[in-house]
């Protein structure tokens, strides 16, 4: 569980993050906070999708449930196993 | 009673000269945009009425009156003249929707300089191609923002001063960089306005085309009577109104109506930067008792998709007037927000290079769902022939939209490119590239475009530009790119490509191309599919042959194959 949290908040830090100065922790405000837009989030959903092998369906990925790293974690392990 | 009163007595009766009379302006005067939406105010007797609320996404909130942003547009052009920006100098507004954007446009305005407002999420490579178009002077951005100027710094040498507003005065500032806070800066009260006439430049705006790089849409200070009558006739600004234009000032939209249709009007206006989610989009809503709303159809069916029942957990009784831009509203978004929110969304036609609304859904004029509207009072609509560009009289026949030029805010030409502005023109009319038919009441419908331009989300996007980003990812030989559609932003980008010995497709690979391409261009013009081919469908001569691809994402016919080589 850890592990995903920690795959996923370096991995927004890498692609999405451009104010280098900004602290990011697992419960910022990715898409209300502007960091991650509503098309950037494709590439993210494609990311969670190939990384995990998993198929997350258009209606489960909304800017809400991609808010946060944490919620992120928990719609993924909904589609987990 | 709706501002507008009758469309039809306002078609019979139209002279531009009623909204000149309005603003006070005389053939000959001075014209200045900035000066008209904040000092003009305050004499009005509103130097105390609230003319921004501003909300960030932590839920921060600032407030202005029409004073204050007189006084802070005042600073931003004394502090610009300073720095030695002249009039006629680009000046970039590179930012979030941060009050300093909307502030620094009138700011520049102010000093006859000319503003060039850009998407803050455009990546370096869409940044430079702008930059170099207008040889800008200087670029006001934020501290999250000043990595990719810095970047370009060696490719643009042009560019003089890099503003920084929100800097934390800890990091060492870099070259060309000066760090601006205005909430720290002395305020200045009285400042001497440049004195720039009706057809002094105010505005450029970038938008693209099928071919090329991206064209700076210039305008001018007289834009602004067109610009003050269709916010007060089609949104109906009123007096005591909270308007609410959900665009971002990097696109014309939230310009022309986020900035001076709103405030020439002397509306109280509220901003939200935040992204998108339909609870905070509510809450703004119920917190600041908007009125007047103008939004986006792809807003518009994301809020669809959200559902009734979250509209039910918030008090939106404050509005009264919702209206729409930046893509065809299809009806059943019509039909929705009625059943909903009680009102309909009022569909507006525009475009970047228009300046101003041309095609309308007026307030008491009976709306048909999915239909355009008429053209504004003194705008002359047609539907026109694809080869004789001779309107089109029989009802319901499809032909391209066509206005006879000379309204107030229509564009003056491309920047340094007056060739291809010139070719926007034939037999007398102006032709936006937009196809549509025309019913026996004279209402327009939208039937799609005339070039391969990609609109997603009310955006255009290049497929050249795309694709030539494409070709400079090593893994790709070759490419092609078309919009394929989409339930909430009608379009989006899709891409073909075929790839250089040595490479695998596959979904890491496709994933990497794509996050190439939103980092070098934006994420608008990001694909959201690609597709690899084996070899791309060309003509004998080479070209690609684009309108089969398009045809075969779109369900269509995929025409004459006859000049296909398939070999």
């Amino acid at each position: 569980m850890e592990e995903m949290k920690d795959i996923v908040l370096k991995y927004v830090i890498n692609e999405y993050l451009e104010d280098e100065d900004e602290v990011l922790t697992y419960d910022t405000p990715l898409i209300s906070g502007g960091i991650v837009d509503s098309f950037s989030m494709v590439s993210l959903k494609r990311f969670l999708e190939n990384k995990y092998k998993i198929s997350i369906p258009d209606d489960k990925a909304t800017p809400e449930a991609f808010d946060s790293v944490t919620k992120i974690v928990k719609l993924v392990n909904e589609f987990l196993n | 009673m709706s501002n507008i009163g009758s469309y039809d007595e306002r078609i019979k009766n139209f002279n531009w000269k009623i909204a000149e009379e309005e603003l006070g302006y005389k053939d000959g005067d001075v014209l200045n945009i900035g000066w008209h939406c904040t000092d003009r105010i305050c004499e009005m007797g509103k130097a105390q009425k609230t003319a921004l609320i501003w909300e960030g996404h932590s839920g921060e909130e600032k407030r202005y009156t029409f004073d204050d942003i007189r006084k802070a547009t005042n600073t931003i052009g004394h502090y610009l003249r300073n720095l030695g920006i002249k009039n006629e100098d680009r000046v970039c507004l590179f930012m979030d929707k941060v009050p300093e954007l909307y502030l620094g446009f009138l700011g520049i305005l102010k000093i006859g300089a000319i503003a060039q407002p850009l998407f803050s999420a455009f990546g370096d490579e869409s940044l430079f191609v702008r930059l170099e178009n207008a040889q800008t002077k200087a670029i006001i951005t934020q501290r999250k923002h000043v990595g990719k100027v810095r970047k370009l710094l060696e490719r643009i040498p042009f560019l003089e001063h890099i503003i920084i507003v929100d800097h934390d005065g800890i990091k060492p500032l870099k070259e060309k960089e000066k760090a601006f806070d205005l909430e720290k800066a002395e305020k200045i009260d009285k400042f001497e306005i440049y004195p720039t006439k009706a057809e002094s430049p105010s505005v450029l705006h970038y938008t693209s085309g099928t071919t090329g790089l991206p064209k700076g849409v210039k305008h001018v200070h007289y834009s602004i009577i067109s610009q003050y009558l269709t916010a007060k006739w089609v949104l109906d600004i009123q007096d005591n109104d909270v308007y609410w234009c959900t665009a971002d000032p990097g696109w014309v939209t939230g310009t022309s109506y986020g900035i001076i249709g709103a405030w020439s009007n002397g509306a109280t206006q509220c901003v939200l930067d935040a992204g998108f989610s339909a609870e905070n989009w509510y809450k703004f809503i119920q917190k600041n008792k908007v009125t007047m709303w103008y939004s986006a159809p792809t807003a518009i069916r994301s809020l669809m998709k959200a559902g009734e029942e979250t509209v039910k957990q918030y008090d939106l009784s404050s509005l009264r007037h919702l209206a729409s831009v930046g893509e065809p509203l299809n009806a059943e978004a019509v039909i929705w927000s009625k059943r909903v929110y009680g009102l309909e969304f009022f569909d507006t036609y525009w475009q970047t290079e228009t300046g101003s609304m041309m095609i309308c859904n007026y307030p008491g004029m009976k709306v048909k769902p999915g239909s355009m509207g008429k053209p504004f009072p003194g705008i002359t609509g047609a539907v026109l022939d694809e080869k004789t560009f001779e309107p089109i009289t029989e009802p319901n026949k499809p032909g391209l939209i066509g206005f006879k030029p000379g309204w107030p805010s229509m564009m003056r030409t491309y920047w340094n490119n007056e060739e291809t502005y010139k070719k926007k023109f034939a037999n007398g009319w102006y032709l936006p590239g937009d196809k549509s038919t025309i019913d026996a009441d004279g209402y327009y419908w939208f039937v799609g475009r005339d070039d391969d331009v990609i609109n997603t989300a009310g955006h255009l996007v290049s497929p050249f530009e795309v694709e030539s980003a494409l070709l400079e990812h090593p893994a790709v030989a070759e490419s092609a790119v078309v919009s394929k559609p989409d339930e909430v932003n009608m379009e989006v980008v899709k891409a073909f490509v075929t790839l250089k010995p040595g490479y695998e497709a596959g979904e890491d690979l496709e994933l990497e191309i794509m996050n190439f391409i939103r980092k070098k261009l934006s994420p608008l013009a990001m694909p959201q599919e690609i597709e690899y081919l084996e070899k791309l469908p060309k003509t004998r001569s080479g070209k690609i042959m684009r309108r089969m691809l398009r045809a075969q994402e779109w369900g269509q016919d995929i025409g004459d194959t006859s000049t296909l080589d398939d070999e």
